[in-house]
């Protein structure tokens, strides 16, 4: 591990500040970062410790949502009874990822901001667009099994890792950061995320310095909250494929709420609307299942070893829409 | 010259110019001489290292000893010593829970905070109703433990020495729970588990249990 500078803040904005310097970076829960701090794919040479911030509430909103604290731990925001009774999609998702002892660490903020699991990434010695511009990608024609299939580029097709942010994006939840000068914005977590393009080493919008404060979820949404996810073993590996969803069934068993959105398979957490638009009135039948996959996965590219999550991806949506029909899920 | 205090098995410990690189694992074995919790893998995939920050199970060595001052910190040495083996350590040396040891209190560890978590009702993966986990069943412990990794593949009498103190414990709790609510009293917090029956020189009743383990697994 590289040498740093250790600062503690004590204020949301002085920690901005503080992170605004060249090369610095913000540590809480660290799960993520010391790791790739470890390998030195991380080598910041000023981190500043936030876990110190009162910002490890929940709180509800006007609008009947809840406004989640960035500090508070991936174990206390599955388990929150709010969370349980009215984003039970979002319990599932976070408890589908890692281990007891990563979540008691994991925070809500620095979860969306995990990095890729590709491969190369991690391993240092061997070229990497996302590590160091301009050096290439081996992912793309050699091991690229758990990659992605979807908004890759001829840069990078590093798949996004979470699980929590999958659900996220289906909640429609909102990021709400400061800067170092004081100002605030909210970023819908649809605008948080880059694609890779031809710049993979920018993952998301948020400016140097820029400190997530909170994330805000609205106001519940009726239906059955799932979250599947496919992978190598039983636990604590990513996903393969995932599903988040909220599907509820009026009185003549047509889907009249539909909410998907993909883990795995993309290089943001994935969702299309126009999915959710194509299957929603309909009985959710067979051929307007496949109509409704071959438009997710319209413009998705296998490379070699991951063309099987084109096919995984079709049955999974498939299983989702027809067990919420059956009036089965959580 | 900067000074850490850091508060492991309730006990300060003072460090003059620590490296802000050093992990709170190695600070204990290396600084301190509390070697209970172990390398494995270093980075957060093993489970070897597990220890307790303020009741709660995370990966030491995924942690930086300086971002801790004021923490309580608990190690396996801090759960029991051999003239004190606490309910888990004598269910792990029972069920013959391990075989070379390197992974044991790290595993011991994350399941003392596991018992905890059940009482206090979290839920997991395989929870089927999350409001309401059932914790004693097998699939739920398997999932509950796989942060902790057993290279000797102990894995059946892990669970099953957990399965026993789990159930006592919770079957324990539940009773604790009418008597308080007569009494009106707090309930114990999450550093005081109850004697178990080995402890106290007892030997418990496992018929019931047992009963209900069967149906379990």
């Amino acid at each position: 591990m590289r040498r740093f500078e250790y600062s503690r803040a004590d204020a949301p904005q002085q920690a901005a500040m503080s992170a605004s310097a060249k090369e610095a970076a913000f540590i809480a829960g660290g799960t993520n970062l010391l790791d790739l701090m470890k390998l030195e794919i991380e080598t910041p040479i000023k981190l500043v410790d936030v876990t110190h911030l009162s910002l490890a509430q929940i709180e509800t909103t006007d609008e009947g949502g809840l406004r989640i604290g960035t500090l508070v731990s991936n174990s206390d925001l599955a388990g929150h009874p709010e969370v349980v009774a009215n984003y039970p999609v979002l319990s599932r998702a976070i408890l589908a990822g890692a281990t007891g002892q990563l979540r008691n660490k994991a925070t809500t903020g620095g979860n969306f901001l995990q990095r890729t699991r590709c491969y190369y990434f991690y391993q240092t010695d061997s070229p990497c667009n996302k590590r160091e511009p301009g050096t290439g990608c081996p992912a793309i024609n050699g091991e690229n099994r758990s990659l992605a299939i979807l908004g890759t580029s001829d840069s990078c097709i590093a798949q996004h890792p979470s699980d929590m942010a999958v659900a996220m994006r289906l909640l429609d939840a909102k990021i709400e950061t400061v800067k170092a000068d004081g100002n605030t914005r909210a970023i819908p977590v649809s605008e948080f995320y880059c694609l890779p393009k031809d710049t993979p080493h920018i993952e998301n919008v948020l400016e140097s310095g820029e400190l997530i404060t909170h994330v805000v979820l609205p106001a519940p949404i009726d239906g059955m909250h799932t979250y599947d996810k496919v992978r190598d073993r039983a636990s604590y590996a990513f996903a393969l494929v995932s599903c988040a969803a909220v599907i509820d069934v009026d009185d003549n068993g047509n889907l009249d709420t539909v909410r998907l959105a993909f883990g795995g398979i993309g290089t943001q957490p994935w969702r299309n609307e126009e999915v959710e638009a194509l299957l929603t009135g309909t009985d959710g039948n067979n051929d307007v299942v496949t109509q409704a996959a071959d438009l997710l996965l319209q413009d998705a590219k296998g490379n070699g070893q991951n063309d099987f999550k084109i096919p995984l991806t079709r049955r999974l949506l498939k299983q989702v829409i027809q067990r919420a029909l059956a009036g089965e899920g959580a | 010259m900067t000074t850490l205090t850091l508060t492991i098995n309730k006990q300060d410990y003072q460090l003059d110019n620590l490296d802000a690189r050093t992990t709170l694992l190695d600070v204990c074995r290396h600084h301190l001489q509390i070697t209970g919790p172990k390398k494995g893998c270093d980075h957060g995939q093993c489970g070897a290292c597990t220890i307790l920050i303020n009741g709660r199970r995370v990966n030491s060595c995924l942690t930086l000893a300086v971002m801790h001052e004021g923490d309580e910190i608990t190690t396996i040495e801090g759960i029991g010593m051999p003239e004190s083996l606490s309910a888990l350590q004598q269910a792990f040396n029972d069920h013959d829970a391990f075989q070379c040891g390197y992974c044991t209190p790290g595993q011991i560890c994350s399941a003392t905070a596991l018992i905890e978590e059940v009482k206090q009702n979290w839920p997991s993966y395989v929870t089927a109703d999350l409001k309401n986990p059932d914790g004693l069943l097998v699939q739920e412990i398997a999932e509950r433990m796989s942060g902790n990794i057993c290279r000797c593949s102990a894995y059946p009498n892990i669970i099953k020495a957990i399965s026993q103190v789990l159930e006592s414990e919770v079957t324990a709790q539940s009773k604790n729970a009418t008597t308080d609510a007569l009494q009106g009293s707090q309930v114990t917090g999450i550093w005081s588990p109850p004697p178990s029956q080995t402890q106290i020189g007892q030997s418990s009743n496992h018929s019931q249990a047992s009963n209900t383990l069967g149906e379990r697994s």
